[in-house]
């Protein structure tokens, strides 16, 4: 295609690696800016919560041991990066001896699942939406219509969660309260499981999707306004072209390309929102590991888990960046 | 008006009255007067509630515990009191006041934040713009870091070590993801007009650059930063509550966001009582709709265009 | 220069596009502007019309009413638009879809923006061609398209790349080609040369003429350059302030301009002989929400009279095929009595 140039990925590849950099970096120094000995502080509040903790020494040896405490900062802070980029994030304090990767192994499928599925039904919807609000030729009612399933644009998903399962879950008993499937099942490829595992799926990707397609909706319809001015569109009309075709050829796949790169910045909030509704859904994912080890004072847990997501969330982006000169035949223009 | 032939004005006239004041002043429009009376009410409430309710009774045990809100019951067959119309939580905390303290409380950690996200903003976009070479490139470079690295996760890691206990840390804290916006956009907005031709025609006349820049910038720029800020208050107040729910966050103090991790924490949804965490998502609901309704009636100001869209 | 054979001037006799009355106008808060004041013209088979005026004479406004694309705030208030016997006004638009491009076309005014930048130059062609003949081959399309391409003189190197990869130039033949692409009946070319630098801009001109001439299509050719007007078209339309002033040959609208504001436009043009001050009244130019009554070019008009005023003057024919819209003529092309006209020119 010739669309990429080696400018524009090189800095795109400098800006992942920096976040990434500047993320552990911020982790470690957080840890050592804690007030206190945060590791004995840790299993301290820890005995004091679930009574006496076994293994404490273990424990706190295998801290010592993981954070390389007696090494000058210097040291401690190459093994430390070395450690997370490695995925050594240490052992659990709750689950001890378990190592916090494993947790975390656990989780992510879940999490990437339940990302999968939202986010492009959120672009889809909500650029569909968008076009339609914009386009001329949109009926009257759906014009009238969209605006209304847009009441909910800027809540925290987490909000949407909450109304969702005190009305769908808890009153009107339309869908389970909590967890990824249903109690007692195996993950397996049977009907039943695939059809609980949606059933338990559809209010916490409802709340997800419900808040944030607005907000593609609304940038869609303002790109389609730009796009409408556009010469280019005039020559459409006067070509005579059927107009679903002008539409989708013409308008859309030119205004859809800023969408593509607020796609990126999207994610970050995205993320978030996914962490809290997974924690008020029990869902399996990260977000009940992360809500579970806040609760308990796992600060490995915490931190292996939040650099996860950090991680995650740099290489969406950098996907997203590396994709978006495919679709967007003028960028070669700009790296020159 | 009304010069043309008698046929064009007859066709002409119909829609003309209504649409004259829309034009005149768009920030006047409707979507930007709702939403700054939804969170003025907010405000006002923060100013003029403690006047008339006892703000005392937001602390524990100040009041009789799982009261429902007056006219209601609860599980139990409890009646709600009048003392307490809202009702009270398990820990005997007064609703109405919790709401009453709490709502301005998360809606100030949002502005307070974005205010110094703004502040850092206007300092580093200008930096950027005018200095150009390195300052601009670490600039910028540090804006698309910031913007990439999620927020609410760094703050976790941050608070869940060292905990946070007053709204103004929070505040500065969240602050830290909001500066690269409204830094993005002054940088932009420089460097057009270090191009432009009036602001040499200025130079040469000897006008120092910087006021005249600042001068003639900043009617542009207003709709554009005033949308940014409001969007990093939003931005702001959801990562607060986020953490507030995940149970970081103040503790001590009454929040929104705090109130609603206490009904979570105590299965106010499995024992059916709603007021617990629903009264502070409905203020966050007004909260949250009166911003975005404030943003886009900015974007309105800002994108002419966007106007006659929605005429049609 | 465009000399008629025999033949030619029999063909020229058929009408293909008549306008009548056509106003065009723009909403605003304070008002209506009007873009086009109900103009009345003809074009004939074969014909080049040029419509000239200086920006804001509503010239594109009244094409862009020929075609149907007036955006809103505008629209088009009144008039008649008959397209071979075709009223296009009031055509419903699946019908209307239909007509486009096949007989009436449109070569746009800065070739720079209306390449879609998304799709690559021959899709935009064909595009075009199998909205309005079906499917088709793809062998077959891709000649038909590279035959265009060397009618217009691009090298078939083009055929794969984006907008972007082109130069202005380029563009501006790539939507030459675009419009004779379907042979319509009558092409408008809406300032398309203007954007390109002074070269370039002969160049496609000439090559604009040069199509023109092979296909044997009718054009309105919209512009401000009078000079370039002269090389290219055979008739001038002259449009000041939304009305039509002057229509005749091109030759007698250089000899003879009768209307004031022609007079002013065709000694605008720069001449190496003599050195003159350009003569206008410039800037006191009436609110186009609220034209004066009486004559639209009142307030310029170095003649104007008391009858000027208060009663406007209709477009009328005072020689043969020249007509204009003045009160310093009487029907038969003489001046009124009481009138130095030679201190104008």
């Amino acid at each position: 295609m010739g669309g990429l140039t080696l400018n524009y990925i090189i800095r795109r590849v400098l800006i992942f690696l920096l976040t990434v950099w500047v993320s552990i970096t911020i982790i470690f120094m957080v840890a050592r800016l804690a007030p206190g000995d945060p590791i004995s502080a840790m299993v301290a509040q820890a005995s004091a919560s679930m009574g006496v903790v076994e293994n404490q020494d273990a424990i706190i040896e295998g801290w010592k041991e993981y954070f390389g405490l007696n090494d000058p900062i210097p040291i401690q802070y190459v093994k430390f990066l070395g450690n997370l980029l490695t995925f050594d994030f240490g052992p659990s304090l709750i689950a001890f001896p378990a190592r916090v990767s494993e947790l975390i192994a656990r989780a992510l499928p879940w999490s990437i699942g339940l990302g999968l599925v939202t986010l492009p039904l959120i672009f889809f919807i909500g650029n569909l939406f968008g076009a339609l609000l914009a386009w001329r030729r949109t009926p009257g009612p759906l014009k009238a219509f969209i605006p209304m399933t847009m009441i909910f644009t800027s809540l925290p998903s987490v909000l949407a969660g909450l109304v969702f399962i005190f009305v769908f879950a808890f009153r009107m008993k339309l869908f389970p309260i909590a967890g990824p499937f249903g109690r007692g099942m195996q993950p397996s490829f049977t009907i039943e499981f695939i059809s609980s595992l949606i059933h338990h799926g559809i209010l916490p990707v409802a709340s997800l999707v419900i808040v944030s397609f607005g907000f593609w909706t609304l940038g869609m319809r303002g790109m389609m306004v730009t796009t409408e001015g556009e010469d280019y569109m005039t020559l459409a009309d006067a070509k005579g072209l059927p107009p679903f075709y002008v539409l989708y050829r013409y308008q859309v796949r030119n205004a859809i390309l800023p969408q593509v790169t607020a796609l990126a910045i999207a994610l970050r909030t995205l993320g978030a929102g996914q962490i809290l509704v997974e924690a008020i859904f029990s869902y399996r994912g990260i977000g009940t590991l992360i809500y579970t080890s806040i609760r308990n004072q796992d600060y490995n847990t915490i931190q292996g888990t939040s650099f996860v997501v950090i991680l995650f969330t740099a290489v969406s982006v950098l996907i997203i960046d590396l994709i978006y000169p495919l679709i967007d035949p003028r960028i070669s223009l700009e790296g020159n | 008006m009304g010069a043309a032939t008698g046929q064009t004005a007859s066709l002409a006239a119909p829609r003309k009255a209504g649409r004259l004041n829309r034009f005149d002043n768009p920030w006047l429009n409707i979507k930007l007067v709702v939403g700054v009376i939804m969170v003025g009410s907010i405000l006002l409430m923060g100013v003029i509630g403690p006047l008339l309710v006892d703000v005392d009774l937001a602390y524990v045990g100040r009041s009789p515990l799982n009261l429902p809100p007056f006219c209601f019951e609860n599980m139990r067959g409890e009646g709600g009191d009048p003392t307490h119309p809202l009702g009270t939580d398990n820990s005997g905390r007064d609703m109405l006041s919790l709401i009453v303290i709490g709502a301005p409380n998360s809606l100030l950690v949002g502005f307070v934040a974005a205010g110094f996200g703004m502040l850092g903003g206007i300092i580093l976009g200008f930096s950027s713009g005018f200095l150009g070479g390195l300052a601009d490139d670490i600039i910028r470079l540090s804006a698309d870091i910031t913007i990439t690295i999620p927020s609410l996760l760094v703050l976790i890691v941050i608070q869940s070590l060292i905990p946070v206990q007053s709204l103004l840390v929070m505040a500065v804290l969240l602050s830290l993801f909001a500066w690269p916006q409204p830094t993005r956009l002054i940088r932009a907005q420089v460097m057009s007009m270090r191009e432009s031709g009036y602001v040499k025609m200025a130079q040469l006349s000897g006008v120092p650059t910087s006021s005249i820049m600042f001068r003639e910038m900043m009617p542009n720029l207003l709709p554009y930063l005033a949308a940014s800020f409001i969007g990093n208050t939003t931005g702001s107040i959801l990562a607060a509550v986020g953490l507030e729910i995940l149970g970081l966050g103040p503790q001590r103090l009454p929040t929104l966001g705090r109130t609603i991790q206490n009904a979570i924490d105590n299965s106010g949804i499995l024992r059916d009582m709603w007021w617990w965490w629903g009264l502070p998502t409905v203020i966050l609901i007004v909260i949250f709709i009166g911003l975005l309704l404030i943003n886009l009636g900015l974007d309105e100001v800002a994108n002419p265009r966007l106007r006659k869209a929605t005429r049609q | 220069m465009a000399e008629a054979s025999g033949q030619d001037v029999q063909r020229r006799q058929r009408k293909v596009l008549e306008v009548r009355n056509l106003r065009v106008h723009y909403e605003t808060p304070t008002g209506d502007v009007i873009a086009v004041a109900g103009i009345d013209f003809d074009l004939y088979d074969g014909e080049t019309l040029g419509l000239v005026g200086e920006s804001g004479s509503g010239k594109s406004t009244a094409a862009y009413g020929i075609l149907k694309l007036v955006q809103p705030p505008g629209r088009i208030v009144e008039g008649n638009v008959v397209l071979d016997g075709d009223e296009l006004v009031t055509m419903n638009d699946s019908n209307f879809r239909q007509l486009r491009w096949t007989k009436l076309a449109l070569i746009p005014q800065g070739a720079m923006n209306s390449l879609n930048p998304t799709m690559r130059v021959h899709r935009q062609i064909t595009d075009a061609i199998e909205a309005h003949e079906g499917k088709q081959d793809k062998e077959e399309l891709r000649q038909r398209v590279l035959d265009l391409f060397r009618m217009v003189g691009l090298p078939q190197r083009l055929y794969n790349m984006f907008p972007h990869e082109l130069s202005g130039g380029m563009k501006q033949r790539v939507c030459i080609a675009m419009g004779i692409a379907l042979h319509p009946t009558v092409i408008i070319a809406d300032e398309s040369t203007s954007a390109l630098d002074v070269v370039v801009q002969r160049v496609v001109a000439q090559t604009m003429l040069r199509v023109k001439k092979a296909l044997g299509v009718s054009m309105i050719m919209i512009g401000h350059d009078m000079g370039l007007m002269a090389q290219m078209v055979d008739r001038i339309a002259v449009m000041y302030a939304g009305k039509l002033v002057e229509v005749s040959p091109v030759e007698t609208i250089f000899e003879d301009p009768l209307h004031p504001y022609s007079q002013v436009l065709i000694e605008s043009i720069p001449s190496l002989k003599e050195r003159k001050p350009l003569k206008i009244t410039e800037g006191i130019t009436h609110d186009p929400r609220n034209p004066p009554p009486g004559c639209i070019f009142q307030l310029r008009c170095p003649f104007v009279m008391e009858h000027c005023r208060s009663e406007a003057p209709p477009l009328r024919e005072v020689k043969a095929r020249h007509q204009v819209a003045c009160h310093l003529y009487n029907d038969d092309g003489s001046l009124i009595e009481g009138v130095k006209v030679e201190a104008a020119v």
